[in-house]
């Protein structure tokens, strides 16, 4: 439904060369998928998303949805927006504080120009979980509790029908005994209207709450991808079998040294081999992991990773 | 719609609630109320003719007596009916001025604070540029050129004011475009319209009020000193009647009421601005600070 | 005797709209060597309750109970005692790395102060000193000379670690320590705090919003909800409070065929500290609530397992 076909994201900026936030991405979500794209910080998974929404163009590469390539006119965008909707992580930060809740989720259908706005809000939010609809209208965002707030931020999407959400750390700045809820919303969604939702997050265990499948990025390339049960139960690749043993519950850790490069300088060869733990053990030949480029991952369902000990 | 309308009514209750607590705002508020309308029901008790050289009744500079409360100046007019009447000039050009200046910059700040490249660097070149350029001399120059009217003199403040109000937008339209709530509006379809007056606006407006309250009294006082320089609108205002006390020789004959009344009328209402606009600010101000 | 005993505390702001209630009558105790970890939604009292440790806390607030750090009511010392026992005998690492570090001093400097202001060594030495401790939490010694936008928020938050080592306290209060850290760094920072109470023999109070980052650093558990400690055992335990037993399902075990594709939550939100509910503060949310339960407030009972929980129906189990 929504893909990402060769995807690159480069942010130039003056003196130093060209950030390479998304560099080379294949990823689509079907109808009635939710995906998880799992990374760390500066993987590049916010500037996918955005690219996503036609927020930022791609240097290269294109986006699609229902198999038309996304146009970059203004006119083409905004038809673009009532198919596909974000959810932001800082749901205080999502609402204009000067806003009524009524005000928040009618902003869509009003610059959208759809008929019936005050019977379309009242769905919204009661479709997000707010009922009765009316009791929130005239509550300003800081009258609410952070779930309420993150649910007017998902009502404020759904009010403009879209088939797909992007959703960017929907949960991590709420308290853990909300989280939960939110989260069962998302899956209700799914369940009532048949949304599609693409979720960013650095949280494995929120994949395997709600995703089908799960796409690992690592310095703005997608290193392995799949059904979430084969996935997180047997990852293939280096990269997510540390992550995965960093959870508290697992057995015996594999702690990355560094911090995650910079996505300025990435490394030649696998770009995670100056990190790789299989690597430092000395267990493959390292000359393959340093000088032989990896083949960007096809788009496809089935379980894959990019690594020169799976191939 | 009654949503709005409640909101609103709320918004400004909660405003004025916290506006009463300042006494030297309040008072600036009466004194610019008392003073706007005594400007606008003027003509209901007397007209232009209090200014009419030929239509001085009294003695030539005569002192403060019953007849001319306020003493009269060197055609025998009554200098309280010219205060009265001259009110009128100087307000309108003050209000007007830093209206006209308030629209510009916040048109200039906005665009450059919300589209970035090179709109963003030609407007604050230009608006650099208009900074640096001494403001009163250019006036001076502008309102020669331009020749002597209300609205010359108007355009002349309004066109050398406003940089500083551009500046100040475009800051804060800078902090309120990196909230996440305009991403967002983004998402939702929102056009670089939309943006703008429907989220920068808002957050700026309360702002712009305090800083164009201000902008009022500096408006006056420079519609002033103008009219003092010899640049005016023919029209009597408190500024040309000081300049008519210094070109008779006022001061030197001892004809102290002909200073000291449009004088003290100058200082009272920058003052009443002033004070208004600083609890403007005081009370505009920590709630934007904690909302946006 | 233990190394620090809370007693009662409590702890309540004034603000105009009238008292909140942060903390409600908290009791703890902390053994040397040991590790308690303290777990609670915001707004739950669980940093008013660390900052109270060391009166931090704002003027508005009002502080009731004993605190008795090494045998010293940390509430009736003299300013002078308080400030030589602030990083001395306890220090805290704060959440959020880049606010906790002076932008333009050098890193050496800022760890090397608390040693100067308490006058526990002469400049040279506290050079001396300084590289020793950046060594231990696993930077080289040059980063002395950086200033801290030069070193990324996870070696920043070692550079507070390091700070709060410096004057060899025996408590090291930790309040959040790695919330705003990556997957990865959190990992690398949370096997550095282990490894320096294991070795070194510091006590720990860490406090967090995420159960799973204590369960795996602590010794001990307490769990709080509007200002009172519901549930405190062994971290390895299960839990009996129903409100503990919601925050442990929030975060899954990955693996875990129950949670695959059902999240578990609570509803409702927590309660206003200035309304708070009646009788047990957790029943409007409670998912297992009696009747009683929104009339009766229940204290913490002996739950086995040197376990304590403030919920009725464990009562009724145990007995």
């Amino acid at each position: 439904m929504l893909a990402a076909t060769d995807l690159r994201v480069e942010f130039a900026s003056r003196g130093r060369p060209a950030a390479r936030a998304v560099d080379g991405v294949n990823l689509a979500v079907g109808a009635g998928e939710i995906v998880a794209l799992v990374g760390e910080s500066g993987c590049g998974k916010t500037t996918l998303a955005r690219t996503l929404l036609g927020l930022e163009r791609p240097t290269a590469g294109t986006v699609s949805y229902d198999g038309t390539p996304l146009s970059y006119r203004a006119r083409a965008l905004k038809a673009y927006r009532r198919e596909v909707q974000l959810v932001l992580q800082d749901p205080m930060g999502s609402l204009n504080p000067r806003q009524t809740v009524y005000e928040a989720v009618a902003e869509g259908p009003r610059i959208h120009g759809l008929p019936d706005e005050e019977k379309v809000v009242a769905e919204a939010l009661s479709r997000a979980g707010l009922r009765p609809p009316e009791r929130f209208f005239l509550r300003y965002p800081h009258e609410l509790s952070g779930g309420q707030r993150q649910r007017v931020v998902i009502a404020g999407a759904l009010a403009l029908d879209p088939k797909v959400l992007i959703a960017d750390e929907p949960v991590a700045s709420l308290d853990a005994s909300v989280r939960g809820e939110i989260l069962a919303l998302l899956l209700r969604l799914r369940d009532d209207l048949g949304l599609s939702a693409l979720v960013v997050t650095h949280d494995l265990g929120l994949a395997w709450n709600i995703a089908d499948r799960v796409a690992v990025m690592y310095l703005g390339r997608i290193v392995e991808s799949g059904p979430t049960e084969e996935i997180l139960r047997a990852p293939q690749h280096p990269y997510t079998q540390a992550l995965l043993s960093v959870l508290p519950e697992s057995p015996e850790r594999i702690v990355l040294t560094g911090e995650p490069p910079d996505p300025t300088r990435i490394p030649t060869g696998c770009r995670f081999h100056p990190r790789c733990q299989v690597v430092a053990a000395g267990n493959v030949i390292a000359p393959t992991c340093q000088t032989t480029l990896l083949p960007v991952l096809p788009a496809i369902p089935e379980p894959q990773s990019a690594c020169h000990l799976t191939i | 719609m009654s949503i709005a309308w409640t909101r609103r009514r709320l918004a400004f209750g909660r405003f004025w609630a916290s506006f009463r607590t300042h006494k030297a705002g309040v008072a600036g508020l009466i004194v610019l109320v008392v003073a706007v309308l005594l400007a606008l029901v003027a003509p209901l008790f007397i007209d232009a003719g209090v200014t009419n050289v030929v239509s001085g009744t009294g003695a030539k500079l005569a002192p403060p007596s019953l007849h001319d409360p306020l003493g009269t100046d060197e055609s025998g007019r009554s200098i309280l009916l010219m205060i009265w009447w001259g009110s009128r000039t100087s307000l309108l050009i003050g209000f007007l001025a830093a209206l006209l200046s308030m629209v510009i910059g916040t048109v200039l700040g906005i665009a450059a604070g919300h589209f970035r490249g090179w709109i963003s660097a030609i407007v604050m070149r230009i608006t650099d540029w208009f900074l640096v350029l001494p403001s009163l001399v250019t006036a001076l120059v502008l309102a020669a050129i331009l020749g002597g009217s209300t609205l010359t003199i108007i355009a002349a403040i309004g066109v050398t004011s406003w940089p500083s109000t551009a500046r100040l937008i475009r800051a804060q339209t800078l902090a309120v475009e990196a909230r996440p709530y305009i991403e967002r509006s983004q998402a939702l379809g929102g056009g670089h319209w939309h943006i703008t007056t429907r989220h920068v606006l808002p957050n700026v407006a309360p702002l712009l009020l305090a800083s164009t309250t201000l902008e009022v009294a500096s408006a006056i006082v420079t519609e002033s000193t103008l009219a003092f320089l010899g640049v005016s609108a023919n029209k009597t205002s408190w500024g040309t009647m000081l300049r008519g006390s210094y070109d008779w020789g006022a001061a030197t004959s001892g004809a102290w009421w002909y200073i000291l009344v449009p004088g003290l009328c100058i200082v009272t209402v920058v003052m009443a601005f002033t004070l208004c606009g600083r609890a403007l600010e005081t009370v505009l101000n920590p709630r934007l600070r904690r909302a946006v | 005797m233990s190394l620090l005993e809370v007693d009662n505390l409590s702890v309540t702001y004034r603000i105009a709209s009238g008292d909140v209630l942060a903390v409600r009558g908290v009791s703890l105790s902390l053994e040397a060597g040991e590790a308690l970890g303290i777990v609670g939604e915001s707004g739950s009292g669980k940093s008013t309750l660390a900052m109270a440790m060391l009166r931090l806390l704002p003027k508005d607030a009002r502080t009731e109970g004993r605190i008795l750090l090494g045998g010293e009511d940390v509430l009736a010392m003299k300013w002078g005692r308080l400030r030589a026992v602030r990083w001395a005998e306890a220090s805290i690492v704060f959440q959020g790395a880049q606010h906790g570090l002076n932008p333009v001093q050098r890193i050496g400097d800022q760890i090397a102060e608390p040693l100067l202001v308490h006058k526990l060594a002469t400049p040279e030495k506290a050079r001396a000193r300084v590289v020793e401790l950046l060594e231990q939490v696993g930077l080289p010694a040059w980063r002395a000379r950086s200033y801290p936008h030069e070193v990324s928020g996870g070696q920043r938050q070692r550079v507070m670690i390091a700070m709060a080592l410096a004057c060899e306290p025996q408590l090291i209060i930790a309040d959040e320590p790695t919330t705003a850290l990556d997957l990865m760094v959190q990992a690398q920072v949370l096997a550095l705090i282990k490894d320096l109470i294991a070795s070194r023999g510091i006590s720990l109070l860490m406090i967090s919003h995420d159960l799973s980052v204590l369960a795996d650093t602590c010794d001990r558990l307490a769990v709080m909800y509007a200002g009172r400690v519901v549930e405190a055992g062994p971290s390895s335990g299960t839990f009996r409070h129903p409100y503990s037993q919601a925050l442990a399902a929030a975060f899954p075990t990955v693996g875990d065929p129950t949670s695959r594709l059902a999240p578990q939550g609570l509803g409702g939100d927590p309660p206003d500290p200035q309304r708070l509910p009646s009788g047990c503060v957790f029943h409007p949310r409670c998912p297992v609530a009696l009747d009683t339960c929104s009339t009766v407030d229940i204290d913490l009972r002996p739950a086995g397992d040197r376990r304590t929980a403030a919920c009725v129906l464990v009562l009724e189990e145990s007995c």
